[in-house]
């Protein structure tokens, strides 16, 4: 019964499309290949004992009095060490593959060919995406050309290409079963891919992470086309007036599900580093500067206070835990031109407090006339104030 | 079938007399077996202490707000309350009843002083606005050290209803081994204490 | 959408719990509530109207015999395999129905719950009932024991388990469970991607099922280190123990992690903590780490104790010693061992670097080479046998044929670069279907059969268990070889809807096969009422039906309450077919007066209390929180000035009893294979 039925599915698998078997570029291809290996490679232990299964149950079934019966016979050295070594030879050889091919198939790797057939032309650079991941959509900024794209992507054929991931909130997986293998996208933090297209199509690619309530549409279309056909693409990106810079980017980042593709004409240039680094707003400590800051010691008692409210965020309202502060971020620190011009600029209260901490931190003083070295616990007081009349204007 | 051959025909089936497991013999093993869990819990804690150690979010690295005379304080009385514990087991052993609750006593009292520096610390870092929302460090500082605290709460509260218990029944056998699974706890935070002060405090301290 | 919105407003008396909180609109779980609550109400109305509480009460719900705990732990389990086969069938038909632009029934917010609850159930309530009660009943029987080491936390442990199951079935009818599969993996499970109460649901049902089931284990592994019977040294130890041991020390050893970490992102969502959100220099991928070096291990918990229990019924059935016992002891170690350091396959995709995907990736495959030299060792524990086709032997043929593939599938994965297209597949859900089914589900059915006769002093309905077994069988097999195909086209697990119509077809195979198992559930439960009701006809006087080989069928079926009237004295791994080997005759004199625990009823009180204080967590009810825990603490106190636990089987009461079985063996069938002298009365 079993049998037959596996027997069936391979004979339908014939006829569906089983893109992970039938893959269009070359890393999926070699991966595909792997599966084959391994699969062959184990088939050496399974067969056999699914065999002797089936021979053995039906041998030596009650019934057949012919069979040897030899209720004590429970021990043989040479078996024991068939049964021990054979898995482990195989092991052997197939820890040695896994072990080559994680490397050579390494995401984090550039790669080292085009496909079996070609090598790498040397002076073509590869294709820079960068994917940023969203409740729940795909966006891709194409940092070469300054452009960026919605829920759809196109790539050239046989050239290498690059990806940077991340995400803004929840982990989700990037996924093109055509292309290569997935790699996690995650908030804060940057995976790399890399991969080629050997065959122009449209393929399918999508979250392979479970995220929330809008992930089973989050799926966008991954267009390989011919280096005519991508220059035209690229081009019809371009001729959109949309410009995708911080602000609107706020604005894409509130949870939505299907939505259509869309396409920006240009883009800000350190947009996908400031994603990475969770500092689109502003208002933010870049996750990188956090962590600098960290490895010099923190900012001692004066940094306790350097936190401000959440008010607005893009993406929904912030959520307060039941027995912990309401949800506050931390504040970023200017250098001290953009406090200059902030302080200058505009003459509120709140804006001009917010530059007094600069002094504990032996920061160049933007303002000599007004500001002097004021006290941690008056410091504290002021961010207190702050932190009860909501949300200070970002300079 | 090697061993068969080896008995004789007419082996026991039934040993002689019939072994005896009385109630709380294994007890020792079980408890011994729990802490070692619980050790986990710690294990757990500690390893995310190192992971988060680091990383103050901008905020108050562990210089800044630790009080290293205070923790070395406790320190000492939570040793010296290990010690006074190994004294009321001494009384114990030699069937001494009052001496016994005396020391058991002072180990209760040494064990409030420590929650009470312990909750003074907790209270000043929070009022000064080191909260544990402040950064993951904080997180891992209080989740670590908190755990300690609750179980040396749980350990205070289990303490004195052993006490009681001493005091109506006297040092029967049950109370006895009670006191020996109480004294492994007992001992157990304080060696986790050690591991606290040393990689939380001072090498938090050092770096 | 049943997601109403939370108050914002936390009563002081009610927390956040409202009248919105119950899904009114979702008319799904309307039905499943009333039809639930008839069920419910006509079970507790029969219960009253035959007067059975007292008895329940003082017999069942207070015991501390390691038999009817056993009994309670597989009741439980099979109720909530039945709730989890619930959502397997509900996912099933919506993946069936959800094409060309259909929506299917289930919207996300129901079908988020679906899926995630599911594995919660099936692995916590389903899956670690039916393995805790196996070894509960089994172990200490096959050791020669009279009871666990610790009789009362036995009793506290199945009940802080059935517990956790309650808050769990709460969650069905009052707010909501987890939408975020069943690892609640933040920043999704964090409060701003689940701001409501279905991952509190699911952190406290979880901490309060973990207590019991880690002072089980801590009861399980000093219970096998303490109290074997005489001569029975480690390697004469039965192998079910020895398994049933390794399971435990792994459950001690790992549930631990799983308390800590969920106990972190408790705290991240009741006091708003940094651990797991990178904003504050949290970071994520701790909890999945954590998470996963409890999860890894948490498999072989329940792969073990089967593995065990197929090698009993394989040396048993084929009437034959167990081919390389220390093979298999040592083949249980050294996987008990691995475990340990493998986790990080279940994130290769995570990007961990070459070097460090292919350490774990190995590192798994080499647990595949004591599993294959088990595998071995059953065949040629077949090899030169004598097979009598039983139940239990059947399901342990199928298990073999089943659990290779789903090894072969296991290794595939564990192979990084074809993780990477294989991860989060229907393929990966195919083969942990595979040996979740193949090795633990199929186990338990055979264990059941194998072990029933024991427990109850009957054999089990045959046919239905033969139609059960060939619908399971058959099914699993047309349920999820549609999924790996689908995970070779490229479908991931946990999507709702498609556009792809290619794909139909064999969700529509996946959902017959389902189907197949649905029938197969049935003939278990019609199996067991038949059984029941034939018991007369099906009736085993002789303790000893399938000519067994351990200890556990030394003694009467079903056993005695002190379990044996003499300790055994063990010379062999197979003591009991030595004994009868060597003409043991069962003593008829010389009893004695048996030392057994009293019945305690802390242990459901405890469990109670623990019940309401997790709901009142879920709902903010800081009142009732705090109320139910100092309770929990006074109760917990109160039991420990009860010194005295023991009561006496008097020496009258344990002869007429043996006398009572001398008298039932010497009526049964003659020449039935007890292999024991029937003694003249």
């Amino acid at each position: 019964m079993k049998k037959l039925l596996l027997v069936g599915a391979a004979l339908a698998l014939g006829g569906c499309q089983a893109v992970v078997l039938e893959p269009a570029g070359d890393v999926a291809i070699q991966q595909r290949n792997l599966i084959y290996i391994a699969t062959a490679l184990m088939l050496i232990v399974i067969i056999p004992v699914m065999v002797m299964t089936v021979v053995f149950a039906w041998k030596y079934r009650a019934g057949n009095e012919k069979a040897n019966y030899d209720p004590n016979w429970d021990h043989s050295t040479k078996i024991e060490l068939a049964v021990w070594s054979v898995p482990l030879l195989i092991i052997v050889v197939l820890g040695a593959v896994t072990w080559t091919m994680t490397h050579l198939l390494d995401p984090y790797r550039p790669l080292g060919r085009l496909d079996s057939d070609k090598a790498i032309i040397a002076n073509v650079e590869p294709l820079k995406v960068e994917v940023v991941s969203l409740d729940w959509k795909w966006l891709f900024i194409y940092p070469q050309y300054g452009v960026a794209s919605l829920n759809v992507m196109a790539a050239p054929v046989d050239r290498p290409i690059e990806f940077s991931l991340t995400s803004t909130v929840v982990m989700n997986s990037f996924y093109v079963p055509a292309l290569a293998g997935m790699i996690y996208t995650m908030p804060g933090m940057e995976t790399k891919l890399h991969a080629v297209i050997n065959e122009p199509g449209d393929f399918d690619g999508f979250s392979a992470n479970y995220s929330g309530k809008g992930f089973s549409e989050m799926r966008f279309n991954f267009m390989a086309r011919d280096d005519a056909g991508f220059d035209e693409w690229i081009e019809s990106v371009r001729a959109s007036e949309e410009h995708l810079d911080r602000t609107l980017y706020r604005k894409l980042e509130a949870p939505t599900v299907s939505d259509p593709e869309r396409l920006f004409g240009s883009v800000d240039p350190d947009l996908f580093d400031l994603i990475v680094n969770m500092c689109v707003d502003p208002a933010k400590m870049c996750m990188s500067e956090m962590m600098a800051i960290d490895r010099n010691g923190g900012l001692g008692l004066a940094g306790i206070h350097n936190t401000l409210p959440e008010t607005g965020l893009s993406r929904g309202v912030a959520r307060a835990s039941v027995f912990g502060p309401a949800p506050r971020y931390l504040a970023a620190i200017c250098t001290p031109d953009e406090a200059i011009a902030a302080l200058r600029e505009i003459e509120k209260p709140e804006v001009r407090d917010r530059f007094k901490r600069l002094t504990s931190l032996n920061l160049p003083q933007p303002h000599e006339a007004d500001m002097t070295p004021i006290m941690i616990a008056d410091l504290a007081a002021t961010f207190e104030e702050l932190a009860s009349d909501g949300r200070r204007t970002t300079p | 079938m090697m061993d068969r051959a080896v008995f004789p025909e007419d082996v026991e089936f039934h040993p002689a007399e019939e072994p005896h497991h009385p109630e709380g013999s294994s007890t020792m093993l079980g408890f011994w077996i729990y802490l070692m869990s619980d050790c986990l819990i710690f294990a757990v804690l500690f390893a995310v202490h190192a992971v988060f150690g680091a990383s103050y979010a901008a905020g108050p690295a562990p210089k800044d707000i630790f009080e290293l005379e205070l923790v070395a304080i406790n320190t000492a009385v939570l040793l010296l309350s290990s010690i006074t514990f190994g004294f009321a087991m001494l009384r114990m052993h030699m069937g001494d009843k009052k001496g016994t609750l005396i020391w058991l006593g002072i180990t209760g009292v040494f064990g409030v002083i420590f929650l009470a520096v312990e909750i003074y610390e907790f209270t000043h870092l929070i009022s000064i606005g080191a909260t544990p929302q402040r950064s993951a460090f904080l997180s891992s500082f209080f989740t670590l050290v908190g755990t300690h605290g609750l179980h040396v709460t749980f350990g205070t509260i289990w303490l004195v209803t052993m006490m009681v218990q001493v005091w109506k029944f006297g040092l029967i056998e049950a109370n006895q081994r009670r006191l020996s699974c109480l004294s492994m706890f007992w001992h157990f935070l304080d060696v986790i204490w050690i591991g606290v002060f040393t990689f939380v405090y001072l090498l938090g301290v050092l770096q | 959408m049943a997601a109403a919105p939370l108050p914002e407003v936390i009563s002081p008396i009610f927390g956040r719990l409202t009248f919105a909180a119950l899904p009114l609109n979702e008319e799904i779980v309307v039905v499943t509530f009333i039809v639930v609550a008839i069920l419910g109400a006509s079970v507790l109305g029969a219960i009253t109207y035959f007067r059975l509480w007292g008895y329940l009460w003082r017999e069942w719900f207070t015991t501390v015999d390691h038999k009817r705990i056993g009994i309670m732990y597989m009741v439980l389990g099979l109720v909530m395999f039945l709730r989890g086969f619930a959502d397997a069938i509900m996912m099933r038909i919506q993946q069936v129905w959800a094409f060309n632009g259909s929506e299917g029934y289930l919207n996300a917010h129901h079908y988020d719950q679906i899926f995630s609850a599911h594995g919660v159930i099936m692995i916590f309530f389903a899956a670690m009932p039916f393995i805790t009660g196996l070894m509960n009943y089994i172990i200490p029987l096959q050791i020669g024991a009279r009871d666990v080491a610790f009789p009362f936390l036995n009793n506290l442990s199945f009940w802080m388990t059935t517990a956790g199951a309650i808050v769990i079935m709460a969650s069905l009818f009052v707010g909501e469970f987890a939408q975020t599969g069943w690892l609640a993996i933040p920043p999704l499970s964090g409060l701003d991607g689940s701001p409501g109460v279905g991952v509190d649901y699911y952190i406290w049902s979880l901490q309060v099922a973990g207590v019991g089931t880690t002072l089980s284990g801590i009861n399980l592994v000093v219970t096998i280190l303490k109290l074997r019977a005489p001569g029975m040294t480690l390697m004469k130890m039965p192998i079910f123990t020895w398994t049933g041991l390794c399971s435990n020390i792994l459950i001690v050893a790992t549930f631990p992690v799983l308390a800590a970490v969920l106990a972190l992102l408790g705290l991240d969502r009741y006091l708003g903590t940094a651990f797991f959100s990178a904003e504050f220099g949290g970071n994520p991928m701790v909890y999945v780490n954590l998470i996963w070096i409890w999860g890894h291990p948490e498999v072989y918990i329940l792969i073990l104790p089967l593995f065990g229990a197929y090698s009993e019924i394989t040396s048993t059935f084929c009437g034959k010693r167990l081919f390389g016992y220390s093979s298999m002891v040592y083949a249980t170690v050294v996987i008990t061992i691995l475990s340990y350091i493998v986790w990080l396959h279940h994130f290769f995709t995570m990007g961990s670097g070459a070097s460090v995907n292919s350490f774990f990736g190995i590192t798994t495959m080499i647990i595949s080479i004591p599993t294959g030299a088990k595998i071995f060792n059953w065949l040629f524990t077949m090899y030169r046998g004598r097979i009598r086709f039983e139940l239990p032997m059947m399901w342990t043929v199928a298990f073999i044929l089943t659990f290779v593939v789903g090894g072969m599938t296991g290794v595939l994965l564990a192979v990084p670069p074809a993780d990477f297209v294989l991860h989060n597949s229907l393929f990966l859900v195919a083969h942990f279907h595979n040996v979740i089914i193949g090795g633990v589900v199929f186990g338990v059915f055979a264990a059941i059969n194998f072990w029933w006769p024991k427990a109850f002093g009957f054999k089990m309905n045959q046919f239905w268990g033969h139609v059960s077994f060939w619908f399971w069988v058959v099914g699993y097999w047309v349920a999820f070889t549609p999924l790996y195909i689908l995970g070779l086209m490229g479908v991931t697990r946990r999507t709702r809807v498609f556009d792809d119509p290619s794909l139909q077809i064999w969700f529509i195979i996946a959902a017959a096969g389902a189907a197949l198992i649905a029938v197969g559930i049935l003939a278990l439960l019609i199996q067991v009422v038949a059984s029941i009701v034939q018991r007369k006809s099906l009736a085993d006087e002789t303790g000893d039906l399938w000519d067994g080989r351990t200890l556990e069928w030394a003694t009467s079926s079903p056993p005695p309450i002190y379990n044996f009237a003499f300790t055994p004295l063990v010379h062999d791994i197979d003591a009991w077919t030595d004994m009868k080997e060597r003409g043991y005759k069962r003593p008829l004199d010389g009893f004695g007066p048996i030392h057994l625990p009293s019945n305690t009823g802390t242990g459901v009180i405890i469990a109670g209390l623990s019940t309401v204080l997790a709901l009142a967590m879920v709902w903010y009810i800081w009142w009732l929180a705090a109320l139910s825990f100092v309770a929990i603490v006074a109760v917990a106190i109160h039991h420990t000035f009860n010194y005295d636990r023991e009561f006496d089987v008097s020496e009258a009461q344990v002869r007429e009893t043996e006398n009572a079985r001398t008298l039932r063996l010497g009526q049964a069938i003659p020449g039935s294979n007890a292999g024991q002298t029937v003694p003249a009365e």
